[in-house]
């Protein structure tokens, strides 16, 4: 918070008969009544119980061997750690939460910038296509997982459509690939939420001045050039809050990958949150902890710099 | 009041219409209205339509859902069996007993917290600021906070999934706010202070209706999220509270083994109407209020 904006003398012009008050010189102790401590109070009790301590216990109960075995919760050091990374569970993990969360910011980034140039007149026809696009955002992830679950199935819609384009029987297993299938989950999460990635391309896309584009059309450039070399670099803002929402939102990924693959076939995409829901259903809660905890610390090792990088290219601007 | 600080213009429609890049391209003019419909009519629609025939059908014909249009419509039969198996009427309620108080406690905590947060300055206020919005990289511990709520007895409770709910958006809440707070200038709060007004009633008089745009959004984004929740629902009240998702999970892991894709359906169907009947009544407001409030 800048001080400018603190020290700016207060002379409505009605109240020049009275004494001025400065709030930063000696009307800082009012100042501070003016906006009282106790305001944060309820938010940072409910953040304190609810957010902090959680995850502090995180640090703690990965530590130990809690299960719903038994009943007295014991320290035993980095063993967690150490059987996940033995068994490979742990670099599995996290190698599929990673490759999906990069697929995840790809797709949703193109798809929804494509939409957003398709659709950037406001036409009836475009205002139109924008709801339709919006209606998954507003589904519950869950169902559109199922959805495309009936969808992919090996003689399912897909495989029946495209058997009667090519002519020939086609029956891709879309979802039974231990190769391709996270590839195509994560399409599936793009086709979710491209919608909203739209939405805030084209805010971005509005707020380009029609000058620079008038200027640009005078100089006789190409749509291709004006968008390369004008446009892109000036949706810089919407770039980065979609790619760092797109990032976060799939690496705490659950419900699409849960109701198409459940995490199969043979655990190729079982993401961190799924491992986590499967263990603690089988009573392994120490070792649900430490997966989250490698969540929390991957995500804080990867997120911070993402969003720098990404700040730091607005700048250049 | 001189200044009022919004949102920057209303991207609804320029006056004059915007002109865009492909203007001089006579045929794509013509064209890209065709692509548009085109694009919906192969992208959007196909899996929406598969579930609205499939929640029509019968077990047999569902069996392997595809496009073809039921033989004969059955919806308010299997209405009427998800109704009872998918116990819809509790779960309706449990997500609105859920959703709504979370929404009004993240809302009323996160905007009191910004207004201090924003105005106040120096070291200890950066840090707490820095704290607050944490929470909207780091993921909750969904682990551990089973263990804290059993702890506190609260654990399958509703008041313990609103408690969790909150604590997950408090940050995003503050982030906007508090950048919000920032453009609303001292001297609109300063005439009503010269008047005599404490600071609840500066606050609820003179910020909180200015912050109205501005917290909009944030609530359309956070009801889909709270409403649309399985995985953190799971932890803290699966098995003792019904609410949408979770029960289309009980439905469709029970229908897929039995092969019931058309209850499965008809409760995707179900489940999805109240917020897509709100979204497209309200659609050019939520639309309008996404795109001016998430870039500035």
């Amino acid at each position: 918070m800048s001080a400018s904006v603190q020290e700016r003398p207060v002379i409505p012009p009605s109240a020049t008969a009275r004494p001025t008050r400065r709030p930063g010189a000696g009307g800082s102790r009012r100042a501070r009544g003016n906006h009282p401590l106790w305001f944060l109070v309820p938010a940072f009790a409910v953040l304190a119980v609810f957010f902090f301590l959680p995850t502090l216990f995180n640090f703690i109960y990965a530590l130990t061997d809690w299960s719903s075995f038994k009943s007295e919760i014991a320290f035993v050091g980095t063993q967690n750690f150490a059987d996940l990374i033995s068994s490979g569970t742990l670099l599995a993990s996290l190698r599929i939460t990673i490759v999906y969360a990069v697929l995840v910011a790809v797709f949703q980034n193109v798809f929804g910038l494509l939409l957003a140039l398709l659709l950037e007149r406001d036409t009836r026809v475009n205002r139109f296509a924008r709801v339709m696009f919006f209606v998954p955002v507003v589904m519950s992830a869950l169902a559109v997982g199922y959805i495309f679950q009936a969808f992919l199935k090996p003689d399912g819609a897909l495989n029946g459509v495209l058997s009667a384009v090519f002519g020939t029987t086609i029956s891709i297993p879309w979802l039974g690939s231990t190769t391709w299938t996270l590839v195509v989950v994560a399409v599936i999460h793009a086709w979710k939420w491209m919608g909203l990635s739209m939405l805030i391309y084209l805010a971005g896309l509005k707020t380009i001045s029609e000058d620079v584009l008038e200027a640009a059309r005078l100089d006789g450039s190409s749509a291709w050039r004006t968008f390369r070399d004008i446009r892109f670099p000036l949706l810089a803002p919407a770039v980065t809050f979609n790619v760092a929402t797109a990032l976060l939102g799939s690496m705490n990924g659950f419900d699409i990958v849960q109701a198409t693959t459940g995490g199969g076939p043979a655990r190729t995409t079982e993401l961190l949150n799924i491992f986590i829901f499967r263990t603690f259903g089988q009573g392994l809660f120490a070792q649900a902890t430490t997966m989250s905890l490698v969540l929390f610390l991957v995500v804080m090792v990867l997120a911070f710099p993402v969003i720098r990088t990404l700040r730091k290219r607005e700048d250049v601007l | 009041m001189t200044t009022t600080a919004r949102t920057p213009a209303p991207t609804g429609g320029t006056p004059t219409t915007r002109r865009g890049l492909n203007d001089h391209h006579g045929p794509w003019r013509r064209l890209q209205p065709f692509v548009a419909i085109l694009a919906v009519v192969l992208v959007i629609a196909p899996p929406l339509w598969i579930a609205v025939v499939t929640a029509g059908k019968t077990q047999a014909e569902a069996l392997n859902p595809d496009l073809t249009l039921p033989s004969r419509w059955q919806l308010w039969e299997n209405v009427a069996a998800v109704w009872e198996q998918g116990r819809l009427p509790s779960a309706f309620l449990g997500s609105l007993l859920i959703m709504v108080p979370a929404v009004l406690a993240v809302l009323t905590l996160g905007s009191l917290a910004s207004w201090v947060l924003a105005r106040r300055s120096g070291r200890a206020v950066a840090v707490l600021y820095a704290l607050a919005i944490s929470g909207i990289v780091l993921p909750p511990a969904v682990v551990t906070i089973v263990l804290l709520l059993r702890q506190l007895g609260l654990a399958g409770t509703a008041i313990g999934m609103i408690g969790v709910y909150t604590g997950m958006y408090l940050s995003t809440v503050i982030f906007f706010v508090t950048g919000f707070v920032r453009t609303i200038p001292h001297e609109l709060e300063e005439a009503a202070r010269v008047d005599g007004a404490s600071p609840v009633r500066v606050f609820g008089t003179i910020i909180l209706p200015l912050l109205v745009p501005t917290i909009a959004t944030a609530t359309i984004l956070i009801c889909l999220y709270i409403w649309n929740d399985v995985f953190y629902a799971f932890f803290v009240v699966g098995g003792r509270l019904d609410t949408l998702p979770l029960n289309l999970f009980q439905v469709a892991s029970a229908g897929l083994y039995l092969n019931n894709w058309h209850l499965i359906f008809t409760y995707v169907v179900l489940m999805s109407l109240p917020l897509l009947v709100v979204f497209i009544v309200a659609q050019r407001k939520i639309i309008s209020g996404i795109t001016s409030g998430a870039v500035k």
